[in-house]
């Protein structure tokens, strides 16, 4: 279990990160959510201990990361697949990780294994590809076998394969009953694969809830109805107490009503059905919905002169600082 | 989803492990990293090679008409190359604090082991001790074969001479120290180029300028020069003549307390700052 408690870093007069609270309960796949900037490196880096807090404090178990007995047995982290001496093989560059914890020297070639990287062990890392490069620093936090998992935007720049590789991967983990906590920009991503969700926007939380909750508490929930009398549908429904607006492809959507009850009201009024579905509104949605003012003054604060987007906290992830969201959000 | 049940489902890869992650396995652990880069054996044989080699050429010179007054330290002789042995060793010993800087390892290693003094001292120890080993190696050989090319002149010194076996030990000594100074160094800065560049500054170029001050100045700065002061070591007889110096182990302290100062610099910093 992981706890941050009025978690706040400030980098001079950048705040990447605000009183933040949440618990990353075990069992279970922890999306962390944000756009690019958001503060979420920052967060895993304080997490870690990487970073010192300028206010608040973090524990695992119960106590700072760097009091942990053997870290590595508790927590395994993947945050940049890069940070690795590449004039070493993947073989000793694990074996010297194995090490620092006393963790068997077969270890080593279990994980290796375990990742698919056992055929190049003995080669230096620098040669890898950037999917066999996150698979050897999976290896690497899998060492311990830890209880808790920790990935940073691992998905970010793999191939298809490589993604559903790390989204099996992570479920399989979270199956074998550990504590999953992993970052993304991509909704979609978390869509898939997480469980519940802590959402950040400008190093503040946004949401702590589960997937289903999330979706439910900020979108509103639609009925997509294709009909040759829309007039009077739309009379109907709005009597019942719905909104219907036009949608661009010459559809309605119609809110504040089940979908049962938007089929009982045609039926009612002899009205003529060509469809009839539920629409929900995707995480993405939800997400931009709720981000939205964050990301919009962030896009504010980056068109003033002075305003920096990236403080030294967010270089970590800084190749991957693409104002993804921001245009979307805006 | 009842994470207890599906816990005890999970097979425990690992025994169940006592006490803590200590120095033992950091120390084991900066162990393979210092052998596992190629980076570390080029620089050690090119330590071993260039100043067994330099030290060679002088004792060749030697014989060859060389300096032979009442001052001539045959010891000291065969030793030269540690001039630029001092060197090839900070290269080192920067490297291996900024290399995992440059690369981004630091981070890797401090999530795996986030004791930080635990790591600093597992560093300094390993490269240490791998400096010592080494520079004793380079220490004799430049010392026996320097010995048995100026034998063919009948001007070589024996380790039974009282200072010798000092001498070359001192050696091997002031290599570790000018490499822990080096790394201290390299901790501060955390960057290969300014931390190489400083230590080779301190060590080889102070060294160089201050023969151009004047000599009553010269009377009192020389003394405390790095390289200077730590050469002392390995030096058996005291230069005639020159300027005023300390003894040989109060020389190395000079240069020891140089090397102590960049060590706690460094820690402090590794300690204070964000990774």
């Amino acid at each position: 279990m992981i706890e941050a408690r009025g978690l706040t870093k400030r980098y001079g007069t950048t705040t990447a990160v605000d009183d933040l609270s949440f618990t990353v309960e075990p069992g279970r796949i922890t999306g962390f959510l944000g756009p690019n900037g958001a503060g979420k490196t920052t967060t895993m880096r304080l997490i870690l201990g990487l970073d010192r807090p300028t206010a608040g404090a973090v524990t695992i178990h119960g106590k700072p990361f760097g009091q942990l007995a053997y870290p590595m047995r508790e927590v395994g982290a993947l945050l940049d697949a890069k940070a690795v001496h590449g004039g070493r093989s993947a073989y000793n560059h694990l074996l010297c990780l194995a090490q620092t914890n006393n963790l068997p020297r077969r270890r080593v070639g279990e994980v290796l294994e375990l990742v698919g990287l056992q055929e190049v062990a003995r080669k230096r890392s620098r040669g890898f590809s950037l999917g066999m490069g996150q698979r050897l620093g999976i290896a690497g936090a899998l060492l311990g076998d830890p209880a808790i998992l920790m990935f940073d935007e691992p998905v970010n720049g793999l191939d298809p394969e490589g993604i559903l590789w790390i989204r099996n991967l992570m479920k399989n983990l979270a199956a074998q009953g550990r504590t999953v906590f992993v970052s993304s920009h991509l909704m979609s991503e978390m869509e898939n694969t997480a469980d519940h969700l802590i959402v950040i926007g400008r190093g503040r939380l946004i949401a702590d809830c589960t997937v289903a909750e999330f979706i439910e508490r900020n979108s509103q929930q639609a009925v997509r109805v294709r009909t040759p009398h829309g007039d009077e549908l739309t009379k109907a429904v709005t009597a019942a107490g719905g909104t219907v607006r036009d949608d661009a492809d010459g559809r309605l959507l119609i809110t504040g009503l089940a979908t049962a009850q938007v089929g009982d009201l045609a039926y009612d009024n002899g009205v003529r059905l060509h469809e009839l579905a539920s629409a929900q509104a995707s995480l993405e949605e939800a997400f931009m919905e709720l981000t939205g003012a964050a990301v919009e003054f962030r896009a504010q604060q980056l068109d003033s002169p002075g305003g920096t987007n990236a403080g030294p906290g967010s270089g970590p992830d800084g190749g991957q600082d693409q104002p993804v969201l921001t245009g979307g959000g805006v | 989803m009842a994470a207890t049940t599906v816990q005890a489902a999970r097979p425990a890869a690992l025994p169940e492990a006592a006490g803590q992650a200590g120095l033992r396995g950091t120390l084991a652990s900066e162990l393979t990293k210092i052998r596992s880069t190629r980076s570390t054996w080029w620089t050690l044989l090119a330590l071993i090679v260039v100043t067994v080699g330099f030290g060679a050429l002088a004792s060749f010179g030697a014989t060859r008409g060389g300096p032979r007054g009442p001052g001539f330290d045959a010891t000291t002789h065969s030793l030269g190359g540690l001039y630029l042995g001092q060197l090839i060793i900070a290269v080192l010993g920067a490297l291996v604090i900024t290399s995992e800087y440059s690369t981004g390892m630091i981070r890797t290693s401090l999530t795996a082991m986030p004791r930080r003094s635990t790591v600093f001292a597992a560093k300094a120890l390993v490269f240490g001790l791998v400096a010592l080993v080494v520079g004793l190696i380079t220490s004799f050989v430049s010392f026996f074969l320097g010995q048995a090319i100026m034998s063919s002149d009948h001007i070589n010194a024996s380790l039974g001479q009282p200072g010798v076996l000092r001498a070359v030990i001192g050696g091997a000594l002031f290599l570790t120290a000018c490499g822990l100074l080096a790394f201290g160094i390299g901790m501060m800065l955390r960057h290969t180029a300014g931390a190489i560049t400083t230590a080779i500054g301190l060590l080889f170029v102070l060294t160089v300028l201050v023969q151009f001050l004047p000599q009553s100045w010269q009377d009192h700065v020389d003394k405390w020069i790095p390289a200077l002061a730590g050469s002392q070591i390995w030096q058996v007889k005291p230069s005639i003549g020159g300027t005023p110096m300390f003894s040989a182990w109060g020389g190395f302290a000079v240069l020891a307390g140089y090397a102590v100062l960049a060590l706690i610099g460094g820690l402090i910093l590794f300690l204070r700052r964000d990774a």
